[in-house]
């Protein structure tokens, strides 16, 4: 028994003493005071305890950067450009870096330890993913069965996004559905907007968030979204000067954005937004669209109707947004063509501007 | 034999040429074979095994011969040599970093690698099994952690050089790799008879 006690007190000690000088060390060696970091040139700052390492310092600040290997430098995804204080790059990240990488301050952040104050640039997309818990200020109907949802973020907080972009919504359980589930809507509010963010839904049946939305969701609930995502926004390559819109249903959300953007913005394009629909019921923002037109003169909406009902009256363009297209888009001259809709809408509307000699890298679409 | 008695200066030569920590008792394979793919990193990692061996072997003869033996933990010696090293090694790194940053990245960043490396452990052991004095554990230390650092280097050259053969595929990478560590192991052999130590 004594033997027993015996070991496991001097095993404990032994630990024991080795935990504390430990600690010690890192108390005196790994003490750096604070430091500040600077994110996107004053961007953002924020001051840290010094001796930990930047991805982690990141984290902490609800800022994450990508990273599989858990900072061990064996994933290579958590690289960010450090512009100033991070010291010689370190053989371990060497590998992960490529030449002009190395040249432009590349380096991985779960090898970069902060002893000085430094300035770090990141990709705006991973700086303004940010989650909010909003209230439903708005939920009005625009046709039978798609509705806009306006939601106002919390006081304080903005969203900064690209118009195009796109916003994750969290649903809560609501009758016969117990689970939560998160789906993606395009913002279709302009970025000047960054108190709110309007939504365009249109009810799937059977579809649970948008089930959501349109049956359980009143106006002052609360409602949680992250964002913003998504690689659909604005390029206006060089030699551009038209654009061709092209949506159909509540396809038509980011292109709202994108327009009321190049409004705000006065940028100078020939703009031509085709949209697609059954009937007249299906329809809507024509009046936001024609006070567009008014504002801008070189921006034209051109609805269409696939089959008009009798009581439409429609004396505007029939047949399928494919032949629309067909029909008005003359050459790819100086065009970029933009597209939001249904796969199968869309993978017929690309192959309508192959044919016209658009080339791939002038053709950017949200499909859903 | 009684080990104990052996010349340290023999030790020394011996623990690089004869008993060679890779290439006699196969210990510290794990980045013997993931890292020697550079000679630059693998000079970076052989240092810091050698600096690693030499102190946690000095301390943990003191420990032993201070700690476990007057307590009869001898059976315990595995558990408390691996908590030395652990510790050892993470203060070595956070002074180094602290103090001489040219250094820390030229090796110090590999230490929190090697604080499993079997050479390390191995080593402990050794001097422990063959009852060496204080002056013979750390010149044991030092040969073993350059004999490591001479083979890891070796390897890393040949590897250097082998970037553009053309290998069967299945060899190419980790197989092709244990070939060389064999033939290098082989040509030691031929230093057996000048020194022996185990």
């Amino acid at each position: 028994m004594q033997e027993v006690l015996q070991t496991i007190g001097s095993v404990t000690g032994i630990s024991l003493v080795l935990a504390l000088i430990i600690t010690l060390a890192d108390k005196w060696l790994n003490d750096y005071g604070e430091v500040t970091v600077d994110i996107n040139k004053g961007e953002r700052k924020f001051k840290t305890e010094g001796g930990q390492m930047l991805l982690n310092a990141l984290a902490a600040q609800k800022i994450f950067i990508p990273s599989a290997c858990g900072g061990k430098a064996t994933c290579g995804l958590c690289k960010v450009q450090v512009t100033d204080g991070a010291g010689p790059l370190l053989p371990t990240e060497a590998p992960y870096l490529t030449a002009k990488e190395q040249e432009t301050h590349y380096r991985l952040s779960c090898q970069v330890k902060l002893k000085n104050d430094m300035a770090i640039l990141i990709p705006e997309e991973l700086f303004n993913i940010k989650e909010f818990i909003g209230t439903v200020e708005q939920l009005d109907n625009l046709t039978h069965d798609i509705k806009l949802l306006r939601i106002k973020l919390p006081e304080g907080e903005t969203i900064k996004f690209k118009a195009g972009q796109f916003v994750q919504l969290y649903t809560k359980p609501y009758g016969k559905i117990k689970e939560t589930v998160f789906r993606a809507y395009s913002i279709a509010s302009p970025p000047s907007d960054n108190t709110h963010v309007d939504l365009i839904i249109r009810l799937v049946p059977g579809g649970i968030a948008t089930g959501y939305v349109h049956e359980a969701l009143k106006v002052g609930d609360e409602i949680r979204i992250s964002g913003p995502y998504g690689d659909f926004f604005l390029r206006g390559d060089e030699g551009i000067n038209e654009l061709v819109m092209i949506a159909g249903g509540s396809g038509l959300a980011p292109i709202r954005s994108l327009l009321y953007d190049i409004a705000e913005k006065g940028l100078d394009y020939r703009i031509r937004f085709y949209f697609g629909a059954v009937a007249k019921r299906d329809l809507y923002a024509e009046e936001e669209m024609a006070k567009l037109e008014a504002e801008y003169p070189n921006f034209k909406f051109v609805p269409a109707l696939s089959s008009p009902a009798a009581e439409d009256e429609w004396d505007g363009d029939t047949g399928r947004i494919t032949e629309v297209v067909d029909r008005y888009v003359e050459n790819a001259d100086g065009k970029e063509a933009y597209l939001c809709g249904s796969p199968g809408m869309l993978d017929a509307c690309i192959k309508v501007l192959h044919s016209k000699g658009f080339k791939d890298d002038a053709i950017f679409y949200d499909k859903f | 034999m009684e080990f104990s008695t052996i010349s340290p200066i023999v030790i020394f030569f011996a623990s690089i040429a004869t008993s060679n920590m890779i290439l006699n008792n196969f210990l510290g394979m794990c980045s013997y074979i993931a890292i020697s793919s550079e000679y630059k990193t693998a000079t970076g990692l052989g240092k810091a095994v050698t600096l690693v061996i030499v102190v946690t072997n000095a301390i943990n003869w003191v420990i032993y011969h201070l700690v476990i033996v007057p307590l009869k933990i001898e059976y315990m010696q595995y558990i408390i040599f691996i908590m030395v090293i652990a510790a050892t090694v993470q203060i070595i790194e956070m002074a180094m970093d602290r103090f001489v940053p040219d250094l820390h990245v030229s090796l110090g960043i590999f230490l929190p690698l090697i604080t499993v490396n079997c050479a390390i452990l191995g080593s402990t052991l050794f001097m422990v099994i063959r009852h060496y004095g204080l002056l013979q554990a750390i010149l044991f230390g030092i040969g073993s952690g350059l004999g490591w650092w001479m083979a890891i280097c070796m390897l890393a050259a040949i590897r250097e050089r082998m970037q553009r053969a053309k290998l069967p595929p299945g060899l190419a990478g980790a197989g092709i790799t244990f070939i060389i560590t064999g033939i290098m192991a082989l040509a030691f052999v031929g230093f057996s008879g000048i020194f022996t130590i185990q």
